[in-house]
């Protein structure tokens, strides 16, 4: 693994190895001393075109944990904001000796021009590019649907996720965690089903490998593909509102939001996610968010973990297939 | 002005003979001619075609001359087989009034490689609100035929109808550039399966094809001729068979990139695949390529859009776009259509030369390969194939899409009125500098 651009750069094998990693490097995060040596020297660029605080806190720490060093180039008050163009912000970074490059970039396709127009050599890791994809995200929804579904701390080492059940639930059109879900999830050996109003679901969905549904109830009441294993909610953005998507926040919210009453018709082990940040109120009500079935806080956490792994594997120089850190 | 004796070409791709071209004119074309001090060019195993026209070509000046000049963009159409080109009307400022498409035509006369036809803007600066001045454009010395906001769609039903109406009063047409703005807003390529995964927004086809439907109707209704530019969806090819078959009076064209590449480049996103309108599917690309063989689709036009590396040394979304065509043309019309059987010889010089002077009103372009005509004639050597290297092209853009596929047939000899401008495959600079350009009554210095 040279980069990680896309969920599809990942192999069933290769996405079991980076999660149990993940698992390892979850177990070091017990210990009273937390940070490993193990990228000492590397550095590693947090360059953040777009504002993303808890990506990049969550990258940030699973560089310093492996102690390699971090430099955080945000566009904000950057050259980017006096017009610099993304060639020369990735040149500059390449003369300062980067080893590993973490991209989050408002246009899709923008990681990949990175790792292959020849600007820079180290490793590019794309975390979040337009409305393309979120890799890492779907890394930790896998490894939290993991440790939920089939065994916590080690006991799910080289499984995957076959057969479970999982409802992905909202603005899919402009999602990247719903691209990358799918094609993760999917390699995993999960049955993802997409529910979101037809203006939300991309022409050309039919391509994907997984089911869709415009009818939240019966998804969640599992009349069409059967009892569900997990939810995941997606953010509804703001400025869809005013674009047609639909009507209103409130009939959106009607329709598919996840409320109580929704949250009655989930078998008793189906865990409640989101990627965040949350419009409580809107995708999710306070009931739902808050359950003990939901999962939120604990995908943050498993976000360090989940970026230490891909980290340490894209640095470590250690062949995908390859044995423990 | 050097007399030219063509041994031996295959004409059109059949019978061969040779071809006596004399102050600018083909004066007989036979079996074993022969002219004391005529210069022979051996054409053994060449096929000789009229001279080619492009209906689009960006050449950028006045405005934009680090992307293009009209020097460098006619010197590229020369080395194309090009005779003449419409340069479009996008330019800054915008071809809009008789004063800059004289300028744009007088710096054609001046480079002398090829003839250089300014397209009128149909609208002021291009912005869709009012009419340009089309007749003072119509009247002027660059004597504008053809009439188009290329890049902009005139989307405004009323606007659109007046303009088809006004221009029948020269014989003028309007080449509409058929994209609904709104279904298009943020657009970067083709909506489907691609754009799905990719996560770019897309461009759907009916945008296009609910333009071309509502244009045909209204050329339809108001007895005017239509052309469609840079036709990309099997969708259109429908509409304008359905129009043709009514008798309704429209044209179209398709680029060659529309010919041969699909929306699957953009999985790369290299951004020299970014064009609008974008490359769409394969089931697109065959069918466009049946409309270009029966006649549907009347005419091959190149969209030739030079930009600075800056404006493709980019991501995706920051990309402009737009791809070179004019050094490329006629191998990928060779390989997607001759080379298939779509098409022979005799039918691409149709599309890619006959057509285009038509729909243009070129009087001198497109002409027979007989006694009599004008000299506009292009020499190609089917059999060669190239490596496609856009750093050694004549054109100022390296946003070649081809770059390093190797592309059949290579044009040998361009003879633009009689004049070679190119020979051997390169420039013929002698000609260029010594001689009035071709035009009749500069005869001045041979060499």
């Amino acid at each position: 693994m040279r980069h990680l651009l896309s969920a599809a750069d990942l192999d069933r094998d290769t996405a079991v190895h980076v999660l149990d990693v993940a698992e390892q490097m979850a177990a070091t995060q017990r210990r009273e001393i937390k940070k490993l040596p193990t990228l000492r020297g590397r550095t590693v660029v947090n360059l953040f075109f777009e504002d993303s605080t808890r990506t990049r806190i969550s990258f940030e720490a699973a560089a310093k944990r492996l102690s390699a060093d971090v430099i955080n180039f945000s566009a904000k008050g950057s050259s980017v904001s006096k017009g610099e163009s993304l060639k020369d912000t990735a040149l500059t970074l390449e003369a300062m000796g980067a080893d590993a490059v973490v991209v989050r970039h408002s246009a899709s396709g923008a990681p990949h021009r990175l790792a292959h127009a020849g600007w820079i050599r180290g490793a590019v890791v794309n975390a979040g590019d337009g409305t393309h994809e979120h890799p890492t995200q779907a890394l930790l929804d896998a490894f939290t649907l993991r440790r939920h579904l089939v065994g916590a701390d080690g006991a799910s080492r080289g499984r995957d996720l076959a057969g479970k059940r999982v409802a992905i639930v909202g603005d899919v059109l402009h999602s990247r965690v719903a691209r990358s879900n799918v094609l993760l999830l999917g390699r995993l050996g999960a049955e993802v089903t997409l529910v979101a109003p037809p203006t939300l679901l991309p022409v050309g969905v039919d391509g994907w490998p997984c089911t869709t549904s415009y009818d939240l109830d019966a998804v969640l009441a599992g009349r069409t593909s059967g009892p569900l294993d997990a939810v995941m909610m997606l953010r509804v953005q703001a400025e869809r509102m005013n674009a047609a998507y639909f009507p209103s926040a409130r009939e959106y919210s009607r329709r598919y939001g996840l409320d109580a009453r929704r949250l009655a018709l989930l078998p008793e082990h189906t865990i409640v996610m989101h990627p965040g940040p949350m419009n409580r109120g809107l995708e999710i009500s306070a009931e739902a968010a808050d359950s003990p079935r939901s999962t939120i806080v604990e995908q943050v956490s498993n976000g360090v973990a989940v970026r230490m792994a891909v980290l340490y594997l894209l640095l470590s120089g250690e062949s995908v297939s390859g044995g423990n850190p | 002005m050097t007399t030219y004796l063509v041994k031996g070409a295959s004409i059109l791709g059949g019978e061969r003979a040779d071809l006596l071209l004399r102050d600018g004119r083909i004066e007989e074309v036979g079996a074993g001619l022969s002219a004391a001090g005529a210069v022979v060019l051996d054409a053994d195993g060449l096929v000789a075609l009229p001279g080619l026209v492009d209906l689009h070509t960006h050449l950028r000046e006045p405005g934009r001359e680090d992307a293009e000049t009209v020097e460098t963009g006619s010197r590229a159409a020369a080395l194309g087989g090009f005779t003449a080109v419409h340069a479009m009307a996008n330019t800054d400022p915008v071809a809009d009034i008789a004063g800059v498409v004289e300028q744009v035509w007088s710096l054609g006369r001046r480079s002398g490689w090829v003839d250089v036809r300014p397209v009128g803007a149909v609208t002021v600066g291009l912005r869709g609100e009012r009419l340009a001045e089309l007749g003072a454009m119509a009247t002027s010395a660059a004597g504008v035929r053809v009439f188009s906001d290329d890049g902009k769609c005139v989307h405004d039903a009323v606007l659109m109808r007046r303009a088809l109406e006004y221009v029948k009063a020269f014989d003028g047409v309007v080449a509409q550039h058929s994209q609904e703005p709104r279904l298009t807003e943020g657009a970067q390529m083709h909506e489907g399966a691609v754009s799905a995964v990719v996560g770019l927004c897309g461009w759907p086809a009916v945008a296009e094809e609910a333009i071309v439907a509502r244009d045909v109707l209204l050329a339809g209704h108001v007895g005017s001729r239509l052309h469609v530019c840079h036709l990309s969806t099997a969708g259109s090819v429908e509409i304008v068979r359905w129009a043709k078959s009514r008798g309704i009076d429209v044209t179209a064209e398709v680029t060659p990139h529309h010919l041969l590449l699909t929306d699957e480049s953009v999985r790369s996103y290299d951004p020299v695949f970014k064009v609008n309108p974008p490359l769409r599917t394969a089931e697109d690309v065959l069918a466009l390529r049946a409309a270009l063989a029966d006649g549907t689709i009347d005419a091959v036009a190149t969209d030739h859009a030079p930009h600075p590396a800056e404006d493709k040394d980019c991501e995706w979304a920051a990309a402009a776009m737009g791809m070179t065509g004019l050094e490329t043309a006629l191998s990928i019309v060779q390989h997607t259509m001759v080379d298939t059987g779509l098409l022979d010889w005799a039918q691409a010089a149709d599309r890619m030369s006959t057509a285009p002077a038509r729909i243009g009103r070129l009087a001198d372009h497109g002409r027979p390969l007989v006694a009599g005509e004008p000299a506009n004639l292009v020499l190609v050597d089917p059999a060669a194939s190239r490596t496609v290297d856009p750093g050694v092209m004549a054109t100022m853009g390296r946003n070649s899409p081809y770059r390093g596929m190797v592309l059949p047939g290579q044009v040998i000899a361009t003879v633009f009125r009689g004049r070679a401008t190119v020979l051997d495959g390169a420039l013929c600079w002698e000609q260029a500098l010594s001689c009035g350009h071709g035009y009749g009554g500069e005869k001045k210095v041979e060499r």
